[in-house]
């Protein structure tokens, strides 16, 4: 899967990503929004809240839930998906809440819920890390207080080399998988998955790549957000 | 990333705004490792040495004292539930309405929809709140109309010293009562009420731009 040259089936270098857009307040009706495209993966994150948390059981004295839920349209792929919750969504949607967590001051909103909803419109491979991207720039645009912004981006390895931001072909038939997800300012880390096995050597330079990227996607997520409120940041 | 010599510029959450030295951390800032930090996003600004972040958007907090229009959303034999645009409802109990209200008849009184205007009593610290019309001009309002307006904006929508509110209702002759969780009483004629809105809708659209008082006047002035 790799070129005689060491570039890859679509022509990028191995530590190069795919083209990224981001669009902040995209949904109107929605307290913050944000459109992803990401090369051929296009999701919308909405943001709803805070507000008051139902059911009952679910609502802490102490802090605010997030109420995650990620979904793929049944036409994001060829082979439809059958709409509604399967275990594959439910478990993205647990890790995003799980990484976003880290980030949003809950404790400012006590009883409360913030709902974030994430559709992925079409899908090519990362999709959790567009859709936790997606949701970062979206709890920002609706003035939800976090100490940081969420990056997320994945590395792998295919035919023994170590790729940034694998593409369909690539996470299909690729060895290794790792998507991360990271706060740019401070570099921690706040979400971490692996499929497949790789060595400490590679599983650092997957990290570094990945490491490298969460700076060059923040960058964008920056002026996403600048765009829409006439700013310069 | 940042000094605070910058004040007015776009901050994104996470994003460094210098080492803390003689500042204080305001309003959506936080202090970590000895810098400080803007938690949300927003236009910063500086006051007596305090930094915080003026936010582009933000939900309705109540806050004692907060003059504001809210619906009722339902009731029980002795207490309405006011949806007052923030993340809780608040209560209104049958003591501190308007009137004498008897037990079991807080319906015939104001039902599901009725607009009232009131004020804020208390907030408890998970941000329960109740709210009274017992107070100067807080009553139930039959007429007029209720616009809404971010509740971030709402310094625009007043101005300095009050101009830009009363630049409103004067070209519009309307009675305008703005309340804190941005929804807005208006009172007049159908083409006053009119210019009101077109007033709060270039306030909603462009509310965070610079040149927004020019703009309104424009409006007022057509």
């Amino acid at each position: 899967m790799l070129n005689e040259d060491g570039t890859r089936m679509d022509g990028r270098r191995p530590d190069e990503l795919r083209k990224i857009e981001i669009e902040a307040g995209v949904v109107p009706v929605a307290d913050g929004s944000a459109r992803v495209q990401w090369g051929t993966n296009l999701a919308i994150a909405a943001v709803y809240g805070p507000m008051e948390a139902h059911p009952r059981k679910i609502s802490r004295q102490d802090r605010c839930v997030l109420d995650v839920r990620y979904n793929m349209a049944p036409f994001s792929v060829t082979d439809r998906i059958r709409p509604g919750f399967n275990r594959r969504s439910r478990e993205i949607g647990k890790v995003t809440a799980n990484a976003l967590e880290s980030v949003v001051q809950l404790e400012l909103y006590p009883r409360s819920k913030i709902r974030v909803e994430i559709e992925i419109m079409c899908a090519e491979a990362g999709t959790r890390c567009v859709g936790l991207t997606a949701a970062s720039v979206a709890l920002a645009d609706a003035g939800i207080p976090m100490t940081d912004m969420v990056v997320s981006v994945a590395s792998g390895r295919v035919n023994g080399v170590v790729v940034l931001d694998l593409n369909k072909e690539e996470d299909n038939y690729g060895d290794a998988d790792l998507p991360m997800g990271i706060l740019p300012n401070s570099g921690e880390l706040v979400f971490l998955q692996m499929d497949g096995d790789l060595s400490p050597e590679d599983f650092q330079e997957a990290w570094d790549y990945n490491m490298g990227a969460a700076k060059e996607i923040h960058e964008i997520m920056v002026a996403a957000l600048a765009a829409r409120y006439g700013g310069d940041a | 990333m940042s000094d605070s010599g910058d004040v007015g510029r776009l901050v994104i959450p996470g994003d460094s705004l210098g080492e803390i030295g003689e500042r204080r951390a305001g309003h959506g800032v936080l202090r970590r490792n000895g810098e400080l930090i803007a938690t949300r996003l927003g236009h910063l600004s500086e006051k007596g040495g305090e930094l915080s972040v003026h936010p582009v958007h933000t939900a309705y907090t109540p806050r004692p004292g907060d003059l504001i229009v809210g619906y009722v959303e339902g009731m029980r034999s002795n207490i309405w539930f006011i949806d007052i645009g923030g993340p809780f409802n608040a209560i209104l109990p049958m003591s501190l309405a308007a009137g004498k209200v008897d037990f079991g008849a807080t319906r015939e009184y104001m039902d599901v929809g009725s607009t009232v205007l009131c004020r804020v009593q208390e907030v408890d610290e998970n941000h329960g709140a109740v709210v009274t019309m017992k107070g100067m001009g807080l009553r139930k309002l039959n007429s007029g109309f209720v616009d809404t307006v971010p509740s971030h904006l709402l310094s625009r929508v007043v101005g300095v010293d009050g101009q830009m509110l009363k630049s409103i209702k004067e070209a519009s002759d309307c009675r305008m009562v703005v309340g804190q969780n941005g929804r807005i009483w208006i009172e007049g004629d159908a083409s006053g009420t009119r210019l009101a809105r077109s007033a709060l809708s270039v306030i909603r659209e462009a509310g965070h731009r610079p040149d927004i008082e020019s703009r309104v006047r424009g409006v007022l002035e057509e």
